[in-house]
């Protein structure tokens, strides 16, 4: 982070460093003795196998598939059940040690950074898929299982997961961040979506937050302890269950791409789609630039403007119905080229685009590493913001293509930025403070799914003000009052 | 599991205009277990199945898959779905109607006849069932991935004396030829088969639906005949005996040497150069 700053910021922050070096210097020698006490005690709870001091193996779990560069811990462990988690908390808590959960390392926001040490607990070895009632339309799973794996093990049963971000990630993982995707717009995100947790807490203690085995499919009971630790990114406890409800796969799909004259013209067709009630399962925006990058990528020919791509679910009567409504929307507002299908090789080949626009992206400029902007907004603010941003990159002449899951109102650029120009990397830092920042102005948020993590910090403090802040301070201060959880993401140290 | 595509009780194949051929399909499907972590049983007899997941065994997806499609398309009359294992299995069946076959049947084989089931004994029972049934095509999964034989295919069409198209990743039916092109090493083989014939399912023939609920739920109204071997005139004793199952190697740790020169000796050392 340091590249990113100017020249007498560097200076200021040089000064910071060096008095907070010595502080760090006796902190790092105090836990390295705390660490090396504990090793003992964590082979006996988890077996030899299950402790790992490997440098390759810190390094793996320091690091996630952001820009963040790896910190990592200074020790992994291996627990095999909820018992060795509590067991292994304990210890970390009585010897002052930071804990950071790990699922399958493939978040956006550095999540997994060890920034004050300590000891990963890497989750996979946890991987049973427990209780599932096809009847009731719930599961429970443990870190270990990764989406795909619980869809695949639901095959038979004509229910699936619908929460959709990407990447294959760890279930409980995808609840610590309140993960989202391209679904949300008819599933809902992981908020809606997870009824129960079993959560570890920093001390070792076992709770679940709706009470044990309970999934009744609404409560009024209580506080609502779920939904506290959903997005909490590890900072409150670490989470060994979630009980995540689940749909029933779709009789049909349907996708279909449509080609606009402008932003305005699809946001508004994305709008009116809505409003009609049409059951629309995922709705994606990808501007000029990114349809171009994706055409020279693919080898397509699609119109060089911007463009939607949606999916229908349901069966095959309604789908008709909801194509056509939507085709009629799409010609109201000057959409052209309305392409659809039914069979599977052909839905593939019309989204193959939007599949592919990550790598097109960073196909525009080889060598460079592309980072994803994440901020959502209400729909009607949405032209504006893309408007402004569009403009905003020009003027930087950075290169960010758009993708969006305009039915939520949340876009990501995704910055092609060379790693080794610090100038660039400052600028494009800049560009995503103004992005957030122009996203708040306008009664958003500064990230739509990917989470607070170590860069947005400062960010979540302008969103939802100092007396917000103060109270989610009470409340880790009361979950985790060493401040042992994952330090040093969601609240700054200066709120602790 | 196979989906075995049945004739009429006559014996000939129904015509409703020139050239074009209905069929009766039968698909015979392999239950066995989702692919987690497998643990030898300690007695090296065979691998740990209590308490594992089963579910289809993925060619037999496809199989049942191009089975539906064909029916869709009208070219074949009706798909019955066949399992031979035990109770459980008959799981498997029911996806299989839930993906539109239209009836199944469970050839009950358990405890040690289930242990000691191979694709000899398959194969009789499906050349019995594909005389009972008059069934004009059989497809399978080309092999079943806890087995890997690749054989029940092979071994139905030898003894019922019929036309295989194997590895199928295309499937065209002509009139009373089917066209087949199938994946070998050198690349792709085109071949026109008569029929009757057995198809094996290759990976690339087309992409399995899901069973939804409304589906699942109609599969419930759907009839399961229930057989016994011994009802087929099949013997199921095994010509084989497993004698040894083991863990492949654990693997070693490797060793970090310093210079060139030192990979080198250490490669002459162990013989490796």
């Amino acid at each position: 982070m340091w590249l990113y700053l100017t020249p007498s910021r560097r200076l200021l922050s040089l000064r910071r460093n060096l008095i907070q070096y010595r502080s760090i210097t006796l902190e790092n020698s105090g836990r390295k003795a705390a660490v090396d006490k504990v090793i003992s005690p964590f082979r006996s709870i988890c077996g030899k196998d299950n402790v790992s001091l490997g440098e390759a193996i810190r390094e793996q779990h320091g690091k996630d598939e952001s820009v963040h560069r790896c910190r990592p811990p200074d020790v992994v462990v291996f627990p095999r059940c909820v018992e060795e988690v509590s067991a292994l908390a304990k210890v970390c808590h009585d010897h002052n040690l930071p804990i950071i959960p790990f699922g399958t390392g493939t978040g956006l926001e550095g999540g997994v950074g060890a920034v004050q040490g300590g000891v990963c607990f890497s989750l996979r070895n946890m991987d049973q898929i427990l209780n599932l009632h096809p009847e009731d339309f719930d599961v429970t799973v443990e870190p270990g299982v990764t989406r795909k794996a619980l869809n695949a093990y639901l095959r038979d049963t004509g229910l699936w997961f619908p929460v959709d971000p990407g990447a294959d990630a760890s279930l409980c993982g995808m609840a610590a961040t309140s993960a989202s995707g391209t679904n949300a717009v008819r599933y809902g995100t992981m908020r809606e979506n997870v009824m129960n947790l079993e959560v570890v807490l920093s001390n070792g203690t076992v709770i679940h937050t709706a009470g044990k085995g309970r999934r009744p499919r609404k409560t009024s009971a209580g506080y609502n302890l779920t939904n506290l630790f959903v997005g909490s990114e590890g900072t409150l406890g670490i989470i060994t269950k979630t009980t995540l409800r689940l749909y029933g796969v779709p009789e049909a799909m349907v996708s279909a791409v449509c080609s606009f004259p402008s932003v305005q013209a699809a946001v508004d067709s994305t709008v009116q789609i809505l409003q009609t009630g049409v059951p629309i399962a995922r709705i994606e925006f990808l501007d000029d630039v990114m349809i171009d990058a994706c055409n020279k990528f693919s080898s397509l020919s699609y119109p060089v403007t911007p463009t939607l791509f949606l999916e229908f679910h349901g069966s095959e009567r309604s789908l008709e119905e909801q194509v056509s409504t939507a085709e009629e929307i799409t010609q109201s507002n000057e959409g052209s080229d309305f392409q659809w299908a039914r069979d599977a090789e052909t839905r593939n080949r019309l989204w193959k685009a939007r599949h592919d626009a990550w790598y097109a992206a960073q196909a525009l400029r080889p060598g460079c590493k592309a980072y994803s902007t994440d901020v959502c907004v209400p729909l009607s603010r949405l032209p504006q913001i893309i408007v402004e941003t569009k403009k905003d990159l020009l003027e930087s002449r950075l290169t960010g293509p758009i993708a969006g899951h305009v039915g939520d109102g949340n876009f990501h650029c995704l910055m092609v930025v060379d790693p080794n120009d610090p100038d660039e990397l400052h600028q494009v830092h800049l560009f995503t403070e103004r992005l957030a920042r122009r996203a708040l102005a306008m009664d958003g948020t500064c990230t739509g799914e990917h989470g607070v993590g170590l860069g947005k910090r400062a960010l979540l403090c302008e969103e939802v003000g100092p007396l917000a802040i103060q109270v989610m301070k009470g409340l880790k201060d009361s979950l985790d009052p060493r401040n042992l959880m994952n330090p040093g993401k969601i609240l700054q140290r200066g709120e602790l | 599991m196979g989906v075995l595509i049945t004739g009429t009780n006559t014996g000939s194949c129904e015509r409703d205009s020139p050239g074009h051929v209905r069929y009766n399909s039968v698909s015979e499907l392999k239950w066995r277990p989702l692919l987690l972590r497998i643990r030898v049983k300690p007695d090296n007899t065979g691998v740990v199945t209590d308490g594992v997941k089963h579910s289809m065994n993925p060619f037999c997806e496809i199989a049942v898959e191009e089975a539906v499609k064909l029916k869709e398309k009208k070219l074949v009359k009706e798909v019955v779905a066949v399992s031979c294992g035990p109770q459980q299995s008959q799981e498997t069946i029911r996806t299989a109607l839930a993906m539109g076959a239209d009836r199944g049947i469970h050839v009950e084989v358990s405890g040690k006849d289930y242990e000691t089931l191979g694709p000899l004994q398959v194969s009789k029972i499906m050349a019995a069932l594909a005389k009972k049934e008059d069934a004009q095509l059989i497809i399978l999964g080309k092999q079943a991935i806890d087995d890997d034989c690749n054989q029940t295919g092979q071994m139905t069409a030898a003894l019922l004396d019929w036309p295989q198209g194997t590895f199928a990743s295309e499937v065209t039916l002509d009139g009373d030829k089917i066209k087949v092109v199938r994946e070998i090493d050198g690349g792709l083989e085109t071949i026109k088969i008569n029929t009757p014939a057995v198809l094996t399912a290759d990976l690339r023939l087309n992409t399995p639906r899901y069973a939804t609920l409304p589906n699942i739920m109609k599969a419930k109204k759907k009839k399961i005949a229930n057989v016994k071997a011994a009802d087929l005139g099949v013997n199921l004793t095994s010509r084989l005996e497993v004698l040894k199952v083991e863990d492949p190697p654990q693997r070693q740790a490797g060793m970090k040497v310093e210079t060139v020169e030192d990979l080198v000796g250490k490669l002459k050392e162990a013989g490796k150069v």
